[in-house]
């Protein structure tokens, strides 16, 4: 595999795969084991132009434990700035031979704008409003740890859809795995042919508590659009589509809930689904650390590396 | 005196009802003699066409020449260059220029500087608004009677509706048409392409069609308010075309153009995010590509316009959400519009009507677009059947921005004739 853009990338067979090699990956890393050589002699670029803190120092202790040289690089720093166009940055960048390149960018196909022009991977870690892929494997991982599979489990993602890479790569990941997947949120959030994502609209709360075996929430990005033309208020929002207690207990007894973070308490969700059992935000970072650990190795083409060194 | 004997093609000439074997004589740059079987003994000179369809030079009422200002996309010459080699003899220029195209001086600077070049007609279409602003009306008038052929605020249309109706009423009074680029730009703002299930399936920011719709409605409503001539600029939906057949049908002064690219692709070409499939309005769907070609066959588009918008590859060598919109067209018009007479959906007399004979009409130019005796000698030979892949090292203009290039096309110009003159020769 040689880059990773979209959840459209990874097949089933390929997903077993970073699954099983991430149960792993989380077990050593909860013996303390936390440096291995697999990735010694690569180089990995953390290449953003959007702020991010979870995903980029995921990607980088990722890296670092598998002792790959890694390189941040965050767009108010670099020549962006001064004028260099996306894909001479990239080109420049490849003459330093990394590996792998983690490209964090505000436009949708920034990595497809760029891939043919370098030698080095391109993990996609989230293009505007399009995909984000290692969140989907991530949170598909997450789940399965949980409910030991998703074949025939009813999703629905919850919040402001129509931005949302995460959504869009859950969706297109959940589906492959046999999950069906809903949307709910407030209209003007919602895409107009939801079909397009293969997903359904449900047209109230009761009806995601109803049939949801699992509850993914995203994070209302405020700063992306003109927000006060899209939903009136925070506090409106969260009185109507926010979790809390009472929708909580509203869902089925085992129901899990996700959130991609970082997130807004008191907006799309409070302390109360925080601090729930049912609700796995804190795994899923444990889980994004694995994956990214698997990711890495298997662009490098060092999977085999991986396997050898975890056992 | 130098005389050009035009001999053996099949001449297809609508504004005279022509269709067929004739030859065409050309003295002092005009046409004098078209009929069967005239001697060589007559012309100095003599081009044999056996086996290729001669016609009036086409009229492009749409393009972006970039000349002032943006020399490094396009210059009058290099556009004249790349007209002429698409056979287009005739080209309207928008006026997005810099300075903008909104006085007496830069029209008479654009006209002068295509009589330099001297390789086809440039007629400028004058801005509506200073500076293309929607604030204060241009000086309509001077660039009229500098040789400005329409007005047009291209890229929107003034949003002020009190504004617009003045400029139509004067427009009118002026005996011009208005072009309009018809768009409700707060419907459509921040979009990248056509809304949509692919938009939803990429999270691009779409422009639903309605902003298309809605723009196109409220332009014919102010051309029937005033009674002004307007032109509808690069129709792309369908909502646009039924509310365009309904004023015809109500008498509204309404005409409309189509571009090659807007019948010819759908949206699925920005799939892999090519930013030369990036336009405005954008690609759309399967069904608004079908009724693009109904409408033409149907006449309720009148006119195919290529809307030849040059970039550099450094302006698009860019993220999608980036990069400028519009594609080069002068030199795929021809051949993606055969295609219509290939599909069956319009006649080759039909074509050389929606790209010669009613763009002449459309701003009142009576001595092109047509064959006739005593008609300017502007003239379009093609071999409607050569197939050939359209390369980079074909393209005349500065800019190589179209979704077409690499790909095999069918129908190519052979020669152009310019006022009597050949001005292009395919070798």
């Amino acid at each position: 595999m040689k880059h990773l853009i979209s959840a459209e990338d990874i097949s089933k067979e390929r997903f077993q795969e970073i699954y099983r090699l991430s149960q792993q990956v989380k077990e050593a890393l909860r013996e303390d084991r936390k440096k291995f050589t697999v990735l010694r002699g690569k180089c990995v670029v953390n290449l953003f132009f959007e702020p991010s803190t979870r995903t980029r120092s995921s990607f980088e202790k990722a890296g670092k434990f598998l002792s790959a040289d890694v390189i941040n690089i965050t767009a108010s720093a670099s020549s962006v700035k001064k004028g260099e166009s996306l894909i001479d940055t990239l080109k420049n960048l490849d003459m330093m031979h990394p590996d792998v390149v983690v490209l964090r960018h505000p436009c949708e196909g920034a990595p497809y704008t760029v891939k043919n022009y370098i030698n080095a991977s391109i993990v996609n870690a989230g293009d505007g409003c399009h995909q984000h892929p290692t969140q989907a494997l991530l949170d598909a991982v997450t789940l399965i740890e949980h409910m030991g599979s998703l074949e025939g489990k009813k999703v629905t993602i919850m919040g402001d859809i129509s931005h949302s890479r995460v959504a869009r790569s859950d969706a297109i990941l959940f589906r492959k795995l046999g999950a069906e997947v809903f949307i709910y949120g407030p209209s003007p959030m919602m895409p107009r042919f939801p079909e397009a994502l293969g997903v359904k609209k449900l047209s109230s709360f009761e009806e995601v508590a109803e049939i949801s075996d699992v509850v993914v929430l995203l994070r209302i990005q405020l700063e992306r659009q003109s927000a006060k033309k899209v939903f009136p208020s925070l506090r409106e929002y969260a009185e109507l589509f926010g979790m809390n207690r009472k929708k909580l207990e509203m869902l089925k007894a085992r129901t899990i809930i996700l959130h991609p973070g970082p997130f807004n308490r008191g907006v799309e969700l409070n302390n109360d689904i925080v601090t729930s059992s049912r609700s796995l935000i804190f795994q899923q970072v444990e889980t994004g650390l694995a994956v990214r650990m698997v990711v890495l190795s298997l662009l490098c083409g060092r999977l085999e590396k991986l396997k050898e060194e975890i056992a | 005196m130098a005389s050009l004997l035009i001999k053996g093609g099949r001449v297809v000439d609508p504004s005279q009802g022509v269709d067929g074997q004739y030859d065409i004589l050309i003295e002092n740059g005009r046409v004098v003699k078209i009929e069967k079987n005239i001697s060589e003994t007559e012309a100095t000179e003599v081009l044999d066409v056996d086996g290729l369809i001669v016609s009036p030079g086409f009229i492009d009422l749409h393009s972006h020449l970039r000349d002032p200002g943006q020399e490094w996309k396009e210059d009058i010459e290099t556009g004249s260059q790349a007209a002429v080699a698409g056979g287009i003899t005739s080209v309207c220029c928008m006026a997005n220029t810099d300075p903008v195209n909104d006085n007496p001086a830069i029209t008479k600077y654009i006209i002068e500087k295509a009589e330099k070049v001297g390789l086809c007609d440039v007629f400028p279409v004058g801005a509506i608004t200073k500076g293309l602003k929607g604030e204060e009306l241009a000086e309509i008038g001077l660039m009229v009677k500098a040789g400005a052929v329409a007005i047009s605020d291209d890229g929107e249309t003034p949003k002020d509706a009190k504004l617009l109706r003045n400029a139509m009423d004067y427009a009118r009074s002026l005996g011009i048409p208005v072009f309009c680029h018809s768009e409700d730009k707060s419907l459509s703002a921040g979009g990248h392409m056509n809304e949509g299930f692919l938009s939803n399936y990429l999270g691009v920011p779409g422009m639903p069609a309605e902003a298309e719709d809605i723009g196109t409605m409220r332009d014919i409503l102010i051309a029937k308010l005033t009674g002004a001539h307007v032109h509808i600029c690069h129709v792309s939906s369908k909502g646009a075309l039924e509310i365009i057949k309904r004023a015809k049908e109500e008498g509204v002064r309404v005409t409309c153009e189509i571009t090659p690219h807007h019948f010819t692709l759908t949206e699925d070409a920005v799939r892999s995010f090519d930013t030369n499939a990036k336009m405005c309005p954008p690609l759309r769907t399967e069904e608004d590509v079908k009724m693009c070609k109904e409408a033409l066959k149907t006449g309720i588009a009148d006119v195919i316009a290529t809307d030849h918008a040059p970039h550099t590859v450094d302006e698009k060598m860019v993220e999608f959400c980036q990069a400028p919109f519009g594609i080069i067209g002068f030199q795929t018009m021809l051949p993606l519009s055969l295609n219509l007479v290939r599909e069956g959906y319009i006649s080759l007399f039909q074509l050389i009507e929606k790209i010669s004979t009613v763009p002449a009409r459309v701003i009142n130019k009576k001595d092109i677009g047509t064959l006739r005796r005593g008609a300017r000698a502007n003239i379009a030979i093609f071999d409607p059947d050569e197939e050939y892949v359209f390369t980079k090292e074909m393209i005349k203009s500065k800019s190589y921005n179209s979704p077409f290039l690499n790909e095999k096309l069918k129908g190519k110009v052979k020669f152009t004739i310019y006022n009597g003159k050949i001005v292009y020769k395919d070798v």
